[in-house]
C-alpha cells in the first residue's frame, strides 16, 4: 500500500516537469493555431464562392443594357468558369503551385470584373438601373469582405508559421505533428491588383 | 535517482519556457505593427470624436439606440472621427468594430455608422449576424438617400439622424422609431427622466447614510458636522444622478457584459465584422 503511494508520487514527480515542458512547448498551441489557420482559410473560400454567386446576375444586367460588349462579357463569364472549376487539392495550402494557381484565377477574375463595372460609365442608362446598382454594392461589400478575409488569413498563417518555425515549439511540430507544414500565404502585390477599383 | 531526473526536467522546462517566451515575443511583434491604428474610447452609444453632433441630437440617437438594444438586442453605434489615420473607412471600420466588440459574441449584431467629416466619407459597418438583414444594397441605399444629402449641406444632425432612423427601421426596430417619432419623447422621455432622478435620490439618500455614519463613527466633533454634511450632499449629488441611470439601463436591457460595479459604461459585447455594409461620400 505504502510502496504504491511512493511510485504514484515518484511518477508524479517526473511526469510534472514533463507536462510543464509539453505545455511551454506548443503541444496544445499548435492545433489550435492549426485551427484557426483552416477557419480563416474557408472564410475566404466562403467570400469568393459569395464573389462567384453575384456574378451571372450581374452578367445578365449588364448584358441587357450593353449587349454589343460581348468582349467584356465573356471574358467574366470565362474568368468565373475557370475560378469556379479550379479543383482545389486538400493540401493547397502547403502546396505552393496550387496555392498559386487558386490566387492567380481568382485575381483574374477580379480584373475583369473591374472591367465589366467600368461599362457604367458609357451606358448611363445601366448606371442608373436598380438591380445594377444593387448588384454593384453587394459587389463592393463582397471585395470588401475578401479583404479582410485576406488579411485574417495572413494573420492566422503568420502566428502559425511562426508558431511552426521557432523553437521551442519547432521540435515539438517535428515531434509530435510531423505532417503539419508552413502555410502558404497571399501576395501583397497579388492582393493590390486584384482589388478593382469600383467606386461610384 | 528521482531529484537526478527531476533536475534537467525542471531546467529543460525553464530552457523551454524562455524560448516560447521569446516566440511569443517575436510573434507579437508583428501584431502590434497590425494595430497600427488608434481607436477613440467607447464612451456611449454615440462617440462624437470629431465633436460635430448637437447636445439634443446626441441625446436622441441614444435614446434611440438604447431602445432598439432593449427591443431585439442589436447593438448599433453611432461614431464620429477625427481622422481615418491615412487608412481607408472600410479598413478602419470593421477593425473598430471589432475592436470595440460591438454586438453579442454570440450573433456578432452590432452595426456602426462611422462618419469622417475630414475625409468628407461615411459608412455604416456591419457586423457577420446582420449581414442578411442589413445588406451592402440597404445600406448603400440609406447612405445614398438619407444621409448624403443633408451631409452636402453640411447638416450633420439630419443625415445622421435619418440615417440612423433608416438602419433601425431595417433592423425591424420600426414600431420604436415610430413610437419615438409619433409621441417626441414626450412619454417614455418624460418617465425615464423621472426614473432616473427617482434612483438617483435613493443613490444619494444612501450615500448620505453612509457618509454620515462613517461620519459619526469615526469624529465626534459635532462644529464640524454641517460643513461635512454640506460637502458629502453635494458630491452624492453629481455622481448620484449618472449612477442611478446607469443602474437603470442594466435593469431594462440586461445587456451591457462591462457594467460594472460602482460607474459602470456602455460597453460591446465582443461581436465580429467581417467588412459587411457599405460607404459613401459627399
Amino acid at each position: 500500500m505504502r510502496a504504491r503511494g511512493v511510485e504514484f508520487a515518484r511518477v508524479m514527480v517526473l511526469l510534472a516537469p514533463a507536462l510543464v515542458v509539453l505545455a511551454g512547448c506548443g503541444v496544445n498551441k499548435i492545433p489550435t493555431l492549426d485551427e484557426q489557420v483552416k477557419a480563416a482559410w474557408s472564410q475566404v473560400l466562403n467570400e469568393y464562392q459569395r464573389r462567384a454567386d453575384l456574378i451571372p446576375n450581374l452578367v445578365r444586367v449588364v448584358a441587357a443594357y450593353a449587349h454589343q460588349e460581348q468582349t467584356v462579357l465573356t471574358q467574366v463569364t470565362q474568368a468565373r468558369a475557370k475560378a469556379v472549376q479550379l479543383q482545389i487539392p486538400a493540401d493547397i495550402l502547403s502546396n505552393p503551385q496550387a496555392f498559386h494557381e487558386f490566387e492567380q484565377r481568382q485575381a483574374a477574375l477580379g480584373t475583369s470584373l473591374s472591367r465589366l463595372l467600368a461599362l457604367r460609365e458609357s451606358y448611363p442608362a445601366l448606371k442608373s438601373n436598380q438591380n445594377f446598382l444593387a448588384l454593384q454594392s453587394q459587389l463592393e461589400g463582397t471585395e470588401n469582405r475578401i479583404a479582410v478575409a485576406r488579411r485574417d488569413y495572413i494573420i492566422a498563417v503568420q502566428n502559425y508559421n511562426i508558431e511552426l518555425r521557432t523553437l521551442p515549439s519547432a521540435w515539438t511540430a517535428e515531434l509530435l505533428y510531423p505532417k503539419l507544414k508552413v502555410r502558404q500565404t497571399f501576395t501583397v502585390s497579388a492582393q493590390a491588383e486584384e482589388v478593382p477599383a469600383v467606386k461610384f | 535517482m528521482t531529484s537526478g531526473s527531476a533536475r534537467p526536467g525542471a531546467a529543460l522546462a525553464a530552457i523551454c519556457q524562455t524560448l516560447a517566451m521569446v516566440a511569443a515575443l517575436a510573434a507579437l511583434a508583428p501584431a502590434a505593427r497590425a494595430q497600427a491604428l488608434s481607436f477613440p474610447p467607447l464612451t456611449g452609444r454615440v462617440v462624437d470624436d470629431a465633436g460635430i453632433l448637437s447636445p439634443a441630437t446626441d441625446s436622441e440617437l441614444d435614446e434611440m439606440l438604447a431602445r432598439m438594444e432593449h427591443a431585439n438586442g442589436d447593438q448599433v453605434v453611432v461614431v464620429t472621427l477625427k481622422s481615418l489615420q491615412g487608412h481607408s473607412i472600410e479598413d478602419f471600420g470593421y477593425q473598430l468594430g471589432r475592436f470595440w466588440g460591438i454586438g453579442q459574441k454570440a450573433k456578432s449584431n452590432g452595426v456602426l455608422l462611422i462618419v469622417a467629416p475630414n475625409e468628407r466619407k461615411v459608412r455604416i459597418e456591419v457586423g457577420y449576424g446582420l449581414e442578411g438583414e442589413l445588406t451592402d444594397a440597404a445600406s448603400r441605399v440609406i447612405i445614398e438617400r438619407d444621409i448624403v444629402p443633408a451631409f452636402g449641406r453640411g447638416d450633420f444632425d439630419a443625415g445622421v439622424l435619418a440615417g440612423t432612423e433608416s438602419i433601425l427601421k431595417v433592423l425591424g426596430g420600426d414600431k420604436w422609431v415610430a413610437q419615438s417619432a409619433a409621441h417626441p419623447r414626450a412619454q417614455p422621455g418624460a418617465s425615464s427622466q423621472n426614473q432616473m432622478a427617482w434612483v438617483g435620490w435613493v443613490l444619494l439618500g444612501g450615500w448620505g447614510v453612509f457618509f454620515l455614519a462613517i461620519y459619526l463613527v469615526a469624529t465626534r466633533h459635532p462644529p464640524r458636522k454641517a460643513y461635512l454634511l454640506r460637502r458629502t450632499g453635494r458630491r452624492s449629488n453629481s455622481s448620484g444622478i449618472p449612477g442611478g441611470f446607469w443602474v437603470g439601463e442594466v435593469g431594462g436591457g440586461g445587456f451591457g457584459s462591462g457594467v460594472s460595479g460602482g460607474g459602470g459604461w456602455f460597453s460591446g459585447g465582443g461581436g465580429s465584422f467581417g467588412g459587411g455594409g457599405a460607404s459613401g461620400s459627399w
